[in-house]
Order: structure tokens, then sequence, then C-alpha cells
């Protein structure tokens, strides 16, 4: 993360991140996959790699997503011989998918972001139907991603209407970090539900982003 | 809409005053004074169907409006609900006994594989406030749950919800059952849900995409209008 650890939680959250990187491939990713992304083009010398980053928090009004990622590639496409887009369907309903099929713009196979970490293969096997997720990122950014926009910090009251039906969080860990692991520990506590952790690394991310 | 009525005597306001005054504290999500609001009205004569049309509806209509221009949000919209169920809780009983107007029967529920139910339950809600019997067959819902409650019942509409892009293609399995049964005529069927739009509602064969309960109830009042016989 040397090169990158300036770059703030809080700024992938709500502006993304202008470009990182000067290859002809670009990888139009999430907020919220920036430290992810940085550090596979680092770990296996992706040069061939460019990086810009819409804001994460789009995360939580994805019908948001779309549009945005198409003014991306509109914006850009000119100057690139590829692009990726580094996200799941997120809620999307299908849009992001026929949106990169449109541009001729790769996109990863995955319903979300936990799907791809964890490997959509055996995430799809394991049909969890009361689990509730969060990433490396997501449990640094609990808060502004889950708490406060659910209103949470205002009417805790509201709590069982929103997570009545789950069982238990579960935290794919991107990265060992114990605490990191704490704070995703609490946030089960917090919402009344059990805790598991998973080490996933970074799944199927780089498999999508290596050539 | 919030003004500081601490010191406000709900039973000093006169009818019209008091029905205003339960439309802001349901735009403010207070359950007890909603509850308290229903029954003075109650103590005042008015008919449950009066009550739940002119007081709570109305003001959730507001709710309703207010979340799809982008001026309230989700955790407002919940509270608001709290609200009214609170209401609801009082005046449902008294609305089968006063025999209310009956505008159709619903059996609603989220689709297989999906555990989401804050959108169903608005529904169901609303839909319920607006005279409809409503069969609320929870989460996790199979396409025989939903057919088989519906023929048994004589329901007039199937609805369905869910928010995952993985299991919003259950709603087709639905459809595809009925039209196998031979029952895909019998009922109005509708989907909502946040990753659906009304291509999808197209797509899957359903007779409408709702994107919200206010909606739902427009939706639903409308194509049950359609089915009636013409005078």
């Amino acid at each position: 993360m040397s090169a990158h650890s300036d770059i703030s939680d809080e700024a992938l959250r709500e502006r993304g991140l202008v470009r990182f990187g000067a290859g002809k491939t670009l990888v139009i990713a999430c907020g919220a996959l920036a430290r992810e992304v940085l550090a596979l083009i680092e770990a296996n010398g992706l040069s061939h790699l460019t990086l810009t980053c819409l804001p994460a928090i789009l995360h939580n009004t994805p019908d948001k997503i779309t549009p945005a990622v198409e003014a991306t590639i509109l914006k850009h496409r000119a100057d690139y011989d590829h692009i990726l887009v580094a996200y799941g369907d997120c809620g999307t309903g299908g849009q992001l998918f026929d949106l990169c099929k449109k541009y001729g713009a790769q996109m990863i196979d995955a319903p979300h972001c936990y799907s791809f970490f964890e490997g959509s293969e055996v995430f799809a096997a394991r049909g969890e139907v009361t689990s509730f997720y969060l990433t490396d990122f997501l449990a640094r950014q609990f808060d502004a991603f889950v708490w406060r926009p659910l209103g949470l910090d205002r009417y805790p009251d509201l709590l069982e209407m929103y997570f009545g039906n789950y069982e238990k969080l579960v935290y794919l860990a991107q990265t060992e970090d114990a605490d990191l692991t704490a704070t995703a520990q609490t946030c089960a506590q917090r919402l009344g539900l059990a805790f598991e952790r998973r080490v996933t690394g970074y799944g199927d991310l780089d498999r999508f982003l290596t050539p | 809409m919030s003004d500081d009525n601490d010191d406000l005597v709900l039973s000093n306001l006169n009818d019209a005053d008091l029905c205003e005054q339960m439309m802001d504290d349901l735009y403010d999500g207070l359950k007890e004074e909603i509850e308290e609001g229903v029954r003075i009205l109650l103590d005042r004569d008015w008919t449950p169907y009066d009550i739940l049309t002119k007081s709570l509806v109305a003001g959730m209509q507001i709710v309703g409006n207010d979340f799809r221009d982008g001026i309230l949000f989700v955790p407002e919209v919940l509270k608001a609900a709290q609200a009214m169920k609170g209401g609801m809780f009082i005046l449902k009983p008294l609305l089968v006994e006063t025999g209310a107007p009956k505008m159709g029967k619903m059996v609603i529920g989220t689709v297989k594989g999906d555990i989401h139910d804050i959108g169903k339950n608005l529904v169901a809600m609303m839909m319920e406030g607006a005279g409809f019997e409503i069969i609320d067959l929870g989460i996790n819902t199979e396409a025989s749950e939903y057919i088989g409650t519906a023929e048994a019942e004589g329901a007039d509409i199937i609805g369905m919800s869910a928010l995952l892009t993985t299991t919003m293609p259950y709603m087709k399995t639905v459809i595809e059952s009925l039209k196998s049964q031979g029952l895909r005529d019998k009922y109005i069927v509708l989907c909502g849900g946040a990753p659906l739009n009304e291509e999808f509602g197209r797509a899957i064969g359903a007779d409408a995409y709702c994107d919200d309960a206010a909606i739902a109830v427009e939706t639903a009042k409308r194509l049950i209008a359609a089915r009636q016989p013409q005078a």
C-alpha cells in the first residue's frame, strides 16, 4: 500500500480516485475496491493498467452506478485500448452488464464484490440467505455505509426491521488485520448478529485484473 | 414538519385540526401520538374506515410523495410506517367488525432465497390501508406457496418482492409456474423491489412493476377496476 497510503477511505467514499497509473487498459472500479486493485497492480506488476474509481458511496444508491460508469466510459474511452469495469452487478438489476456489453467493456461476472472476493462459484454454492457481508473497506466504513444511512444512529429501534431476518455477519477479509477483525466483530455485535470471519484474499478480482 | 408540540393536547383539537396534526405526527414517526389520535377519533364516533383513510392513509401518502421526491429517506419512512402500524393495530379488528369496503385480496411475499421484507411490508400495509385484504407469506417464498395460497384463498392479486439481483429472476419462475398450471390469467401479478424496473416486469410477464408502495396501491386499484364487468 506504500505508494497510496495517503488516499483516505473518506475520499474514496465520497469522490473516488481520479487516476493512478499510465497503462493503456483503464480499470473503472468502485472506490471500495481501490486499495485492493492498487495492491494487485503493485504485487503483480500490472503496469498496463490505469485505475480510476467512482465514489464508493454509490454502493448505497445502485440506480446511480450505471449512469456514472457510462459517463466515465464516454469520458475516457478514446484514450484507452481496453476498459475493465471492476464492479459486480451491485444491485443494478442487469443494467451494468448491458452497459458494458454495449461499450465492449469487460466486467466481473458476479452479483457483488462479496461474491467475487470469495469466488463467485463458492459464494453461490454456499447459498447463504441470512448472512450480511462486510469486506475490509466496508468494515472500516461501517458507520458511513450501514449505520448512519439506515438511520440506526437516530432510530436504534429500527434495527429489528432491517436485520431481524439475518442470522450472522460474515466478514470477508482481504487482508490479515487483527484490528479490523475486531472492528468487524463489533459491527456484528451492534447488529445483534453472530460473527464469522473468512479470509478471502482478492478472490476473482485477481484473475479479472491479471491477463 | 417537526414543530415544538410538546405542550399540544390532542384531545383539545377539533376534528379537522386533529387530522392535520395526526398527519404531521405520522410524518414525524410518532407512534404513541398516532395511537392516541386514533383513540380520540374513535371516542368521537368516527368510523374506523374514516380514521384510516382521512388521517393515516392520507398522511402516508404525503410521506410516500416526499420519499419519491428525495425529501424523506428510508429511515424516516420506516418510522412513519411504525407509527401507522400502531394506528392500524387498533383499527384493524374494528374495520372487520364495521364492514369497511373491500377492494380485493392479495397474496404477497418476498421471493425464494430472499429475506428482505421492508418493501414488501410497506406495500402490504399500504394495500391494507387502501382496503385490500392481505395474506402475507413472509420471506423466502416458493412458487407453490404463492400459487397454492392464492388458489386456496381466492385471491385477486399475487405480489412478489425481491431486493437481490440474484433472487429477482425467481419471479419469472413463479409466473411460468402459473402459466404451466393454466392459472396465469386468473391473477393480477405485481412485482417490486430495488433492482427491478419496468422492463424487467414486462420481460418476466408480470402485469406491472411497482416502483413504490403508493404506486402498488394505485396499480392494484386500476387493474382490479379493469377486471370489473362494465356497467
